[in-house]
């Protein structure tokens, strides 16, 4: 163990580090730009009726093929990663987002126009911190898959824990293989705990589980 | 002044409101009623642009509302609805201030608001103004609704059934309140509702509406004496005096009572009073006729020297037969100061009591049906 970590523990360090770097990167820029189409197309529920299909079925497309397109087209750069990751990283915010913001009651809607709030000012003080649990929660699933989805980085070459499972494969070295796979496990349940922890404090009193009529 | 020129709006094929024409004055409560479908919602929702007619005008002021900014007519003009619809993410205040701050009232003035429209309603600001909306009942819940469409204080007050989802005690209390409100802070309210009991107690004047059209406007003393046709009538029912009912006693009485054989002992029978928790017994002979009553302030005077209760029977009891008129009864029982009036069947048993209990909770099941 000890002889472990004396030839690995700084590669291990640095694929952590490289590790987080594409969740933070990807989850942040997936989260904006998920968050600002969500609320775009919520907006224009008749363009959504044909968009979210489409979302849907681009969800699909494993993550491998996808980074293998970018591959061929950006080279090997860690942008090739970023961008492929914060695209999956979207998905979830975006649906959450969108079913988050319809899901808020007709009534509710009704009741801000009759007050006399525009539609911008409905959507901010109304809609969208009615809709922010549904949000948090697709920010947790992008989080969670996205560390997992980081570990094909290594498949291009460029780092992350995804080298220690990719060489334990290749070499058929099971220590290796954990070596990757655990602090990548310890990482995705860690952030989801971080972010639940988020969620409760943001969520004011009258919105918290049990006390939503 | 509110007036509707000329207003027809069609949703898809269904004439929903066929050239509507009418006036309401400055400060008057004026109740829309009829049947779903009627066209009564869509009419209060042209008020204030929720829905644009297709043809016609509507002026507010004489000012044609199409040329107001929407945005800008809305806050001038409080709205309530049946679903409430407070913001869950606000407190009690964040919601009454809701207009004032988009009216961009400054802080001071939006607190003192709070502080008075919950005085108006006696709920203490304490206790209430930081509450969320999911921690109060929904009585409680609809007041502060109204409160909000009250706040920035409109001359105009929509409601569209604002109380129809309230249990009849609640609603009843928020309709004092409604009208309280109104006569104290002169506003012009247009209200929806299809409980004709509500719009006859709330309203200076009832448009009832058929079909999109206004079948009668009119104020609730001229629509109680003059209906225009069957429909009022029958959505009046209950509400318009209809001289050929009687009310009898039996309608009112309680029948599951305490009766004792006269020959039963003064022990058995104070333990009886003191097992049912009552302080009279209704005391029958062999053949069940009914002679007279035993009470426990006769049992403590005159019982410690007799073993059976006949000698202590006094029969100054009431009586009445279970066709008697109920009036008669209710004047009794509410000018003697007596508990009960004995009802009796026609060969002299007894079929049930009469008391201030029973009788009202009899009227409550007629004016609100039996829930129960």
């Amino acid at each position: 163990m000890t002889k472990f970590f004396e030839i690995y523990g700084q590669m291990l360090l640095r694929a952590i580090i490289t590790h987080l770097e594409y969740v933070a990167i990807s989850v942040s820029v997936g989260f904006v730009i998920g968050l600002a189409l969500g609320i775009l197309l919520s907006r224009i529920p008749k363009w959504s009726t044909f968009i979210m299909p489409l979302v849907s079925i681009f969800q699909t497309i494993p993550g491998i093929v996808f980074i293998g397109v970018l591959f061929l087209y950006l080279g090997m750069k860690p942008i090739t990663v970023i961008i492929a990751l914060s695209v999956y990283a979207m998905f979830p915010v975006l649906k959450n987002t969108y079913t988050g913001i319809l899901e808020v009651d007709e009534g509710l809607k009704e009741a801000a126009k009759g007050c006399g709030m525009s539609q911008f000012q409905s959507l901010f003080r109304v809609e969208l911190p009615l809709a922010f649990p549904n949000v948090i929660a697709g920010l947790r699933l992008a989080t969670i898959y996205t560390v997992s989805w980081a570990v094909l980085a290594a498949m291009i070459g460029l780092g992350g824990l995804g080298d220690f499972i990719y060489q334990g494969v290749s070499a058929n070295d099971n220590t290796l293989i954990i070596a990757g796979a655990i602090p990548a496990a310890v990482i995705a349940v860690a952030l989801g705990a971080l972010i639940d922890r988020l969620q409760k404090l943001v969520t004011p009193r009258g919105m918290r589980r049990g006390a939503a009529q | 002044m509110i007036k509707f020129e000329h207003v027809s709006k069609k949703f898809g094929k269904k004439q929903v409101l066929d050239d509507m024409n009418f006036e309401i004055p400055d400060g008057q409560f004026v109740v829309l009623i009829g049947l779903s479908g009627c066209g009564k919602t869509t009419t209060l929702k042209m008020i204030n642009r929720l829905i644009e007619p297709d043809e016609g005008r509507i002026y507010i002021d004489g000012k044609d509302i199409e040329k107001v900014d929407k945005v800008e007519l809305r806050r001038q003009i409080g709205y309530v609805i049946q679903q409430i619809g407070l913001f869950p993410n606000m407190t009690v205040a964040e919601n009454i201030c809701v207009v004032p701050k988009l009216l961009k009232y400054d802080k001071e003035s939006r607190d003192r608001i709070v502080h008075e429209m919950l005085d108006m309603v006696n709920m203490p600001y304490d206790e209430y103004a930081h509450k969320y909306p999911s921690e109060m009942s929904g009585g409680q819940q609809q007041r502060i609704g109204v409160l909000r469409a009250f706040a920035a204080s409109p001359p105009i007050v929509l409601m569209d059934e604002p109380f129809g989802a309230l249990d009849p005690m609640t609603r009843e209390t928020l309709q004092d309140e409604i009208k309280k409100l109104q006569k104290k802070l002169n506003k012009t309210i247009v209200f929806v509702t299809h409980d004709m009991g509500e719009a006859l107690k709330l309203a200076d004047t009832i448009i009832f509406m058929e079909d999109g059209k206004i079948v009668q406007m009119a104020p609730p003393e001229t629509m109680l004496e003059n209906p225009a046709n069957d429909n009022i009538r029958r959505f009046l029912g209950k509400h318009m005096n209809d001289d050929a009912v009687t009310l009898t006693v039996e309608d009112f009485m309680r029948t599951n009572i305490i009766t004792v054989d006269k020959h039963r002992g003064v022990r058995e029978c104070t333990e009886r009073m003191a097992r049912t928790g009552v302080d009279t017994l209704l005391v029958v002979d062999e053949s069940d006729k009914y002679i007279g009553t035993v009470s426990i302030k006769d049992i403590r005077l005159r019982g410690k020297n007799e073993k059976l209760i006949e000698a202590l029977i006094t029969d100054n009891a009431k009586t009445v037969r279970r066709d008697g008129d109920a009036h008669e009864c209710f004047d009794h029982l509410l000018n003697s100061g007596d508990n009960y009036v004995v009802v009796l069947n026609n060969d002299d048993t007894i079929a049930g009591i009469v008391t201030k209990n029973s009788m009202a909770k009899a009227l409550s099941d007629t004016l609100w049906g039996d829930e129960r």
